[in-house]
């Protein structure tokens, strides 16, 4: 694919300053126009729309919980249907989890690696885009259904056989299982895109020692998510076909076992979690460098960390299961295996702590977020060294114990630093800062505010309530407790639209950012806020791992692509050194189109066997359309 | 006369909250799991409070001033790298223990005594069936809803599954454990002391997972073998005109085709067996207690009280309800 040298191609070292940047920004922009926008390959764009569209799957989904904590607020209550309550709980989960916690890393990802590795676009922009539109459509096709009634309303751990065909004959089950097809070949779409983006899409220069750790965490995350994925889509197809085609994965009474889906469930759904803290802790890495306005200590054993982490979060699945009756002793060595993802875990926050006392700490907002986190995840993550104790667990499994426990976890471990993380990038993604005096309001309302709603979650499920039960009675004395956790989550609810508010103000009139407003070491501070459709104007040279702290002067930079279409620099995979060129895609309408006609194919599927038939066409055909052999550019060579 | 008094002097306690918390562990089971959450508790809030402290000092040390970036000029480090390595150590360390403490507390938690009284729980969307089996089935019977056992002696709970997965959970006895189709699972217990504990589903099981509940009667040993003699009879023939009219409209009416009343023609097997109903202390799996009100007005409309449970609506007229409501009260 490499393209030799040619003495009439125009390259980047023809033109300097606006010159050149006005002819790479037309090189590179998306398409003006309505259908330009839907053409679009930019990673910033589809990172943006995926982050925007993440945040609003978070506001449907908080709204969810927000009615579930007015239904449970007190004993009795009317508020909510039996029915509609099971379709709210079941749609608040597979929102978060699938539709929100998931996609909103890997948005964050698709805007940021390429930028902080030093390139012009993701790799497999097309296959970028694509992920997008199926993401958009699956999130939309499952709150359509739950507005039509017929959102799913068995959990969003769906379990055979209450999710079979037998004991729910509605279409609810189906929809769900198809939604989580949809979301997690977005999912393994962008992970592969993340891994060869930062494998050979690396500016010259940036040895595997100086990726940023924000990368490493996302590198990370996305292996995670090509192991753990398959497991979650082996286990809704073969739901799916139990339901349609009357297949016997799970029925006991034909030789399938009910336990089957909880394994296959449960091996994705672990790695989930990490899939979610994982890129939190990058998060945290990058806020805590810039604001304590040091490195983070010890590099190679955050590394080393996330590294096992990623390997242990597969080897203790079962901690899930430790009620359904497996052996003793099995289940005994899982209690350790589970426990032992704590030193990891431990050993990155204690980095982080080292950081903190060893640096010169300014406190803005994005730092504070970082605070928040180590305070509420720590005591998360003492929680779930409980809950991995099989005798604690018989006790507290399918509690409010483990209600509070992995809101601590993820919200503490995953959620603050993320809304750390809106803060940090705001100024690179729109070019203006937001709020601070807002951002503090933001904090404080966020920390206490989920302190009172789930902190007192604890109590309750040791004093017996379990969960996903839609009402309970006053004799129970679990009524003030539940009013207090209510009264918690409204003040959490509000602490989100000031966010919304803080953005939105500060979108119209928020103070300008400039390149590097808070004076960060890595490389997506080194281009423009927002940055231009070409990244770079001209790729960077790494020589240190924090590159705009280590040179004073501008940094040094690789001259040689072509100024004629769009290229970008592959490099070797190890210390990357220059390889070759690349074509990268011109926009295209077809990801859009194949989208469309997947969306067509799945859901028609769940009404009738024939979709197979009638929805593949259309798919082959608009496959045939993307990959098409392009443009004359190409066949100049 | 006893057996008689001893529910109904309960029937307040099983009414009110009954024990549902591991808090207040009643069970020898329940004992030793809260010991074990205790030692971990403790462990856990002392490194917690040792994370704040170090987070606060760190933020509160006196900086040398500037916002220049430390940059490459990073103070010496190996001294942190070395206390930072020392924590991971010590975490280890502290993991391991904790998964000895664990194990030893598993073992203890389902020991399994041979000697243990043994009876099958089988659970429906959204009730309990309770089996007292036995090698002569003459003393074999089938209950719902309420599971009496002696205190002070082991107890082999084994349990399956009708339909969905469920969940049985008397935290105050011991902790939960999973019935499963096509699986048996058996849990034991001992409860310390004569009592009524409350226990709950708790794995979600469909609609009405919020009302499957039940109760467990600890009746000293004696009581409880009386308890059992009278448990294995049939039910009571009704006496008075009422009585009679009630039985016959149980049929009439189609009640008897989901429920069993022993020594009667009702032989329905779907819902719960009724043949000592009038004993129980709770109605519709631990909705509400059992008194004539409640069970006249779970009869008149089953679901206004648990909506979405599979018992219908019958169409009855009040002098029919009050003639099977008669007659049900007499089923003790």
């Amino acid at each position: 694919m490499s393209v030799t040298a040619d003495k009439r191609e125009l390259r980047d070292d023809a033109l300097n300053g606006l010159q050149l940047s006005t002819r790479l920004e037309s090189l590179w922009r998306t398409p003006s126009g309505f259908l330009g926008a839907l053409m679009s390959v930019d990673h910033k764009v589809v990172g943006r729309r995926y982050i925007v569209t993440a945040f609003v799957f978070l506001l449907l989904g908080g709204v969810l919980a927000i009615l579930m904590r007015v239904q449970l607020a007190g004993p009795e209550q009317t508020f909510l249907s039996p029915d509609k309550y099971n379709q709210i709980f079941t749609m608040h989960g597979s929102t978060m989890m699938f539709l929100f916690a998931v996609p909103v890393m890997e948005a964050f990802a698709v805007y940021l690696v390429p930028l902080m590795v030093g390139t012009r676009n993701i790799a497999f922009p097309r296959l970028n885009a694509f992920s997008y539109w199926i993401f958009l459509f699956g999130g939309c096709f499952l709150w359509i259904s739950f507005m039509l009634n017929v959102g799913p309303d068995v959990g969003w751990f769906a379990y055979v056989p209450l999710s079979s065909l037998q004991y729910t004959p509605t279409k609810r089950p189906d929809v769900w299982a198809q939604m989580i097809t949809f979301t997690e070949v977005a999912a393994l779409a962008v992970a592969v895109e993340i891994v060869v983006t930062v494998f050979k899409l690396r500016a010259p220069g940036m040895t595997l020692d100086r990726i940023p750790l924000f990368v490493w965490a996302m590198l990370v995350t996305a292996f995670l998510v090509m192991f753990a994925m398959p497991s979650i889509m082996v286990a809704s197809t073969s739901l799916i076909l139990d339901r349609l085609v009357n297949t016997r994965f799970y029925d006991s009474s034909s030789g399938g076992h009910p336990l089957l889906w909880q394994h296959l469930f449960w091996f994705f759904g672990h790695p989930e979690v990490y899939i979610i803290f994982i890129p939190g802790t990058g998060m945290v890495s990058a806020i805590l460098a810039t604001f304590a306005r040091r490195p983070v200590v010890g590099y190679p054993v955050v590394i080393l960390s996330l590294i096992a982490t990623g390997f242990l979060s597969f080897g203790l699945w079962v901690h899930h299961m430790f009620v359904t009756g497996l052996p003793q002793l099995g289940a005994g060595l899982f209690t350790a295996s589970s426990m032992l993802i704590a030193v990891p875990s431990g050993l990155q926050i204690f980095c982080w702590l080292a950081t903190l006392w060893d640096g010169r700490p300014v406190y803005r907002t994005p730092l504070l977020f970082v605070i928040g986190f180590i305070v509420i995840f720590v005591l998360g993550g003492l929680s779930g060294v409980m809950v991995a104790s099989v005798p604690i667990d018989t006790q507290v499994h399918d509690t409010y114990f483990v209600v509070a426990h992995f809101h601590y976890v993820l919200i503490g471990g995953a959620v603050f630093p993320l809304i750390g993380a809106v803060y940090y990038w705001f100024p690179k993604i729109t070019g203006r800062m937001l709020s601070e005096t807002l951002g503090r309001w933001n904090f404080w309302l966020a920390f206490v505010g989920f302190n009172v709603a789930f902190f007192p979650m604890h109590i309750l499920g040791l004093i017996g309530m379990p969960r996903r039960v839609y009402t309970y009675t006053a004799e129970m004395d679990w009524a003030h407790l539940n009013l207090l956790s209510s009264g918690g989550a409204a003040i959490f609810a509000i602490s989100f639209a000031l966010l919304l508010a803080n953005a939105i103000l500060s979108l119209r009139s928020g103070a300008l950012a400039g390149n590097n407003p808070w004076d960060a070491s890595t490389l997506e501070w080194a281009t423009t806020s927002p940055p231009a459709p070409q990244n770079f104007d001209r790729i960077p040279v790494v020589k240190h791992r924090d590159p705009l702290w280590a040179d004073n002067e501008s940094l040094p930079v690789v001259v040689g692509l072509s100024l004629e279409r769009r290229e970008v620099l592959l490099t070797t995979l190890a210390e990357a050194d220059p390889q070759v060129r690349e074509a990268s895609p011109e926009p295209s309408i077809w990801p859009l189109l194949t989208a469309i006609a997947t969306t067509v194919f799945f859901i028609g599927s769940i009404f009738t066997p024939w979709a197979v038939l009638w929805g593949t066409p259309p798919m082959a055909v608009a496959l045939i359309g993307w990959f098409w052999p392009g443009g004359s550019k190409e066949n100049e060579e | 006369m006893r057996t008689a008094l001893v529910p109904s002097a309960m029937l307040p306690l099983a009414a009110c909250a009954g024990r549902q918390s591991a808090l207040d562990p009643q069970g020898l089971q329940s004992d030793e799991i809260l010991r074990t959450f205790f030692i971990f508790l403790v462990i856990a809030a002392v490194v917690w409070v040792a994370v704040v402290i170090v987070l606060i000092i760190g933020m509160l040390r006196r900086k040398r001033a500037g916002d220049q970036p430390l940059g490459l000029h990073i103070p010496f480090e190996r001294a942190t790298g070395r206390v930072v390595l020392g924590l991971g150590l010590a975490t280890l360390v502290i993991v391991l223990g904790l998964s000895i403490v664990s194990y030893a507390g598993q073992r203890t938690v389902f020991a399994k005594d041979e000697h243990a009284l043994t009876l099958k729980v089988i659970g429906h969307q959204w009730w309990w069936e309770v089996r007292y089996e036995d090698d002569s089935p003459d003393r074999s019977f089938v209950t719902a809803n309420e599971i009496r056992i002696p205190a002070g002696q082991p107890v082999k709970v084994e349990l399956e599954s009708a339909d969905v997965i469920h969940s049985f959970w008397v935290p105050s006895l011991t902790g939960k454990m999973d019935l499963i189709t096509g699986q048996k699972n058996e849990l034991q217990f001992t409860a310390r002391n004569a009592g009524v504990y409350r226990g709950q589903c708790a794995e979600f099981c469909g609609l009405q997972h919020a009302h499957m509940a039940f109760a467990v009667l600890a009746l000293p040993p004696d009581e409880f073998g009386r308890w059992r003699d009278h448990e294995n009879q049939n039910a009571n023939i009704p006496t008075d005109q009422l009585g009679k009219q009630g039985e016959q409209l149980f049929r009439a009416r189609g009640c008897a085709l989901c429920h069993n009343i022993r020594g009667t023609l009702a032989g329905g097997q779907l819902g719960p067996d009724l043949t000592h109903v009038g004993s129980r202390t709770t109605i519709a799996a631990g909705t509400l207690p059992l008194t004539p009100a409640t069970l006249g007005a779970w009869i008149a409309d089953p679901q206004h009280i648990k909506p979405g449970n599979y018992m219908p609506k019958m169409p009855l007229q009040s002098g029919e309800l009050i003639a099977i409501l008669h007659y049900l009260e007499q089923l003790k």
